[in-house]
């Protein structure tokens, strides 16, 4: 039987602990599955309003579900009632218990009694899927035209929910939509509003269709403001605001981007908003409404001002929601205006610092918003003072806005400079990498500052308090530019005089080493400055030496792993360290802010991209291939970036084919003459001269001659072929970009057209101005690569002429036999000093005794060209009259040259 | 621009009533509501009704012990949800006379069949009192 309901809340209610609570609930549940099994029909309204109780509590409740859909299709209205708000509460439209309760819900919207048809309305509207609502369209548009007002205003909100589910109802809603605007029950005009706002959202002719019933809207909305006292929706002496609000927003959707409709919307919008009072919440929200849409649609000047002004006032408002609301709309404004909000700057600013941190976040998005050149200095400070008492919570916001205003709206490098420091003093912790890379690629560039910041960075450092932010770039300049600390070369004007002396020097890297604040990645920064500060510090050497040392047996791999090679530099190569740890090249900033721009900020990116080719005397192709190009090359500089900032010797030979091409190819070429290649060129070269003897300049730009220009084809279509994984550190990679990148050029072609590469080149304009279109070597002969009873494979050659290493072999099958060959696959394989490509072929099926019907592209590159020649080994599996036959043979016979 | 979800919760920080206008586990519900109340009770009272928590923007009125939260997405009206509140609050009134906490708990299917008159998929559908209780009192007088 079960305890009452009452009994059982006041059971939960007595419960003092959690767990005892599970308790009671638990049996409570089994007793409610056994009454479920049972089905006892008496007792199920109040064994679903218990499951109701409990689901409220969170504990799982689905046990349940099939009780409801019982009570469903129950002929009593209170256990329907119960029914379906349990639907409603316990299920959700990914069940698919909810099939079910499709056919009781469509038998319900036909009932006579409009609470039971409300009902299913309600429910459908709620929870129903795209099935659903499909199915049941039809009866629901019926019930729009109910001559009962309940029926027709819950019908319109449940048509919300179909239109959103399927949106290619729409054009069937449009008319009964309109005829609801023109109601009298508020109740469904509220509805009917709601769903024609919907339906212009969905749609773009549902927008034409309604304004040509604006002046319907304009008449309801103006009778509300102007008709006195009606009881039933008052609110505070307003007339339902509720209605007034969905309509203005409505307004809204029509007015934007139509001045006719705007003009003829904007008497009444005048009148709202002088006619409502402000003194009462229901008014205020009216108000707030009214001035999105006056700022939305195609308002003449004077409605504007009127708007503006009521945000002046809501911003000098007391109460804390309205001033939130004002901010709020400000900040959706100040695009169109940014004048008029402007003149409430220091206002905002003020609400910077409320104590309210809903209020401090909108204020902060509205300052970002307002700040320009001219009051950068300005605002910054403000905001970095503010920084200094702010709580933990709002601190990482605060310090990525500044550091985004710094980065855009700096008026000089100095200025920036300072800026990111004291961001990185005040919130070390809350600043990104993204920021400090950055800056460092500033520093980078600005010779006449390096001195400067080192020595302001050195300052600071003194008196280090844990940032981690800060310890990496000071640790990093100083490294870089140690030198500049102790003879303090360019001074700036006004600037305080430093004495360090070395030993100075090597005692605060020595420091920040053995912090017990200093994570492993800053120990990893420490170290690296010390290996640079060996030969900017000769003196100091030996005890650099020794603190390199110490962390021989350092429990992080990394860590280990640098002292002991940075040991070995110091001890064995005394030779290289000189060439190897020499200053950095500078940084490439167009590039680096090209690559980063993205996320932060559209219109500096297209600047730079505008400015990048000019500056490199370089015409950009207009050319489909770009995009894809700079996309996976910013992905590859990205990562470039990474490294040559960290300084990171090692670990590369993870890196993908792109980047790895980028970073063999991509450094000399960007050194040489080109701007086609799109990751920052010079940190890749920097990347490699400090890190191996080998000189890349000389090896690699040699052999590219002529195939600058075709880098960027090879750079898109090499993203699957395999390049080896080799490290950048020896010769062997070294070589290989030539072979790569008209490998990648010969893939892209043999992937977009079946036909010989050379032929179709999409690209043939590109290639053409910069060097005569690849052309096969003349004179390779066909050869038989296979011959068995049934099956011929004969392969074709083409090879470019300026890729000696590369070979495209089109093999032709020929079926030899009067059976069909079905599931035919060719697969191939080459000693591992050979890459291979293998295309899809162009059927799997050789119909009987054909010849060279079907042919497969195969891509070779020999990495060992001239000294090995092409071996390869084949099989075959394919089925006749259903049996799988499986052949494989040996290739030797390939002609010489390949 | 909808409702998401409508909770009731007392001081301290137990829910009284839930509906939700999206579906969300019973792990991610206990997980919203115990941040939430978390947020919006430690607010002092000077400070203003709303609070943005994940993709949320909760919107909250203070009743004697009874905190009403209702979380809607960026594009809403948050004085006239404030409103909404209101009448919600003044309905219940009308139906169990100057409403309290018990009321809610041990009428928890009636409170929910007031919000069901008020609320559809998240679209404030009426907000006179006499049509959201007419069904109501129907019912009760028949049984």
């Amino acid at each position: 039987m079960g305890t009452r309901l009452r009994d059982m809340i006041r059971s939960i209610r007595a419960c003092k602990t959690a767990a005892e609570e599970r308790g009671v609930v638990a049996k409570e549940c089994a007793i409610l599955r056994n009454a479920f099994k049972e089905s006892d029909p008496d007792y199920r309204h109040r064994n679903v309003a218990k499951l109701m109780f409990i689901h409220m509590l969170g504990y799982p409740t689905h046990f349940g579900q099939m009780e409801c859909i019982k009570s469903i299709a129950a002929p009593s209205f209170p256990e329907k009632r119960i029914g379906y708000l349990g639907l409603m509460l316990l299920l959700d439209e990914r069940q698919e218990v909810l099939m079910l309760v499709t056919n009781s819900m469509k038998n319900d919207l036909g009932h006579t009694n409009q609470f039971i048809v409300g009902l299913a309305l309600c429910a459908l509207g709620n929870i129903c899927t795209a099935e659903m609502a499909r199915d049941l369209a039809p009866e629901v548009e019926k019930l729009l035209h109910s001559t009962n007002s309940y029926v027709r205003k819950k019908a319109a909100l449940c048509s919300v929910r179909i239109v959103r589910k399927v949106p290619d109802l729409v054009e069937n809603l449009m008319v009964p939509a309109t005829g609801l605007l023109t109601d009298k029950h508020h109740g469904v005009l509220v509805a009917g509003v709601k769903l024609c706002t919907e339906l212009c959202q969905t749609s773009e002719v549902a927008i034409e269709h309604f304004r040509k019933h604006v002046n319907t809207m304009v008449r309801v909305l103006k009778n509300l403001v102007i008709s006195g006292y009606a009881p039933e929706y008052d609110v505070s002496g307003i007339t339902d605001p509720f209605l007034q609000i969905r309509l203005l927003r409505l307004l809204r959707l029509l007015g934007n981007g139509d001045a006719d409709i705007s003009d003829t919307m904007s008497d009444v919008l005048a009148q709202v908003a002088t006619n409502i009072e402000g003194n009462k919440n229901a008014g205020n929200a009216i108000l707030y409404e009214c001035v999105q849409t006056i700022m939305a649609i195609e308002a003449i000047a004077g409605l504007r001002v009127l708007a503006i002004n009521i945000l002046g006032r809501f911003l000098a408002n007391r109460d804390n929601n309205i001033r939130y609301v004002a901010l709020n709309t400000l900040v959706k404004v100040v695009s169109i205006d940014t004048q008029a909000v402007q003149r409430h700057r220091t206002t905002v600013v003020e609400c910077v610092k409320d104590s309210d941190i809903s209020i401090r976040r909108r204020a902060l998005e509205l300052v970002c918003a307002l700040v320009n050149e001219t009051n950068v200095k300005v605002l910054t400070k403000e905001l970095v003072d503010y920084l200094k008492v702010t709580d933990p919570d709002f601190k990482g916001d605060l310090t990525a806005r500044i550091a985004g205003l710094v980065q855009k709206f700096a008026p000089n490098k100095q200025w920036y400079i300072d800026q990111i420091i004291l961001l990185m003093v005040e919130a070390g912790k809350y600043v990104t990498s993204d920021v400090t890379r950055s800056l460092v690629v500033v520093i980078s560039n600005a010779n006449a500052l390096q001195g400067y910041t080192v020595r302001t960075l050195y300052r600071v450092f003194q008196a280090w308090d844990g940032q981690e932010s800060f310890a990496q770039v000071a640790l990093w300049c100083i490294g870089e530019y140690g030198d500049l600390l102790v003879s303090s070369e360019n001074k700036l004007e006004g600037e305080e005089p430093l004495t360090v002396t070395e030993s100075d020097i090597v005692e605060i890297v020595e420091n920040a080493l053995k912090d017990s604040r200093a994570s492993s990645a800053t120990v990893a920064f420490a170290l690296t400055a010390l290996l640079k500060l060996s030969i900017r510090l000769p003196n100091s050497a030996d005890r650099i030496k020794a603190l390199i040392l110490e962390h021989k047996g350092s429990l992080v791999l990394e860590l280990q792993q640098r002292a002991i090679e940075f040991g070995s530099i110091l001890t064995k190569h005394n030779d290289l360290k000189g060439a190897l740890v020499e200053r950095m090249p500078v940084l490439d900033e167009a590039r680096y802010y090209a690559n980063n721009a993205m996320g932060i900020d559209g219109q500096q990116t297209t600047d730079i991209e505008a400015l990048e080719p000019h500056a490199n005397g370089h015409v950009r192709q207009p050319n489909a291939i770009e995009k894809p190009t700079a996309a996976a090359a910013a992905a590859a500089a990205n990562l470039i970036d990474l490294l040559s900032f960290t300084d990171e010797p090692t670990t590369l030979s993870n890196s993908s084919g792109n980047a790895l091409l980028d970073l063999l190819g991509g450094g000399p070429m960007g050194d040489a003459n080109s701007a086609s290649s799109p990751g920052g060129g010079d940190m890749f070269l920097d990347l490699l001269s400090s890190d191996g003897p080998a000189p890349l300049a000389t090896t690699a730009a040699v052999p590219l001659e002529g195939l600058l220009d075709v880098e960027p084809i090879a750079n898109t279509s090499l993203g699957n072929s395999s390049l080896n994984g080799g490290t950048p550190k020896g010769p062997p990679a070294i070589v290989d970009p030539i072979a790569n990148i008209s490998f990648g050029n010969l893939s892209l072609n043999g992937g977009t057209a079946k036909g010989p590469p050379a032929v179709v080149d999409p690209f043939a304009d590109l290639t053409s101005t910069a060097m005569p279109a690849p052309a096969s070597a003349p004179g390779l002969p066909s050869i038989i690569a296979m011959q068995t009873n049934g099956l011929k494979i004969s392969f074709d050659f083409t090879k470019a002429v300026d890729a000696p290493k590369a070979t495209v072999i089109k093999a032709s099958y020929s079926n030899l036999s009067s059976n069909i060959y079905t599931d035919f696959v060719l697969q191939a394989a080459v000693p591992k000093f050979m890459q291979l490509q293998l295309e899809p072929a162009t059927s799997g099926i050789l119909s009987a005794n054909s010849s060279n019907l079907v042919t497969q592209v195969i891509k070779l590159t020999n990495n060992m060209h001239g000294q090995k020649a092409l071996v390869m080994k084949l099989r075959v599996s394919y089925k006749v009259n259903g049996n799988n036959v499986l052949e494989q043979g040996q290739v030797n016979n390939f002609p010489a040259g390949l | 621009m909808t409702i998401r979800f409508v909770l009731l919760v007392n001081k301290q920080g137990q829910t009284r009533l839930a509906q939700y206008y999206e579906y969300l586990t019973i792990e991610e519900r206990r997980a919203l509501e115990g941040e939430i109340v978390r947020k919006c009770l430690a607010r002092p009272d000077n400070q203003c009704s709303f609070v943005e928590h994940r993709n949320y923007k909760v919107i909250y009125r203070r009743y004697a012990s009874l905190f009403f939260l209702v979380g809607v997405d960026g594009e809403e009206n948050e004085l006239a949800i404030l409103e909404f509140i209101h009448c919600v609050v003044e309905t219940m009134d009308r139906y169990f006379g100057n409403v309290c906490e018990l009321d809610i708990m041990f009428h928890l299917e009636k409170a929910h069949f007031m919000l069901e008159e008020m609320v559809m998929n998240g679209c404030v559908v009426e907000t006179n009192k006499q049509n959201i209780l007419h069904p109501i009192q129907l019912m009760d007088k028949t049984t």
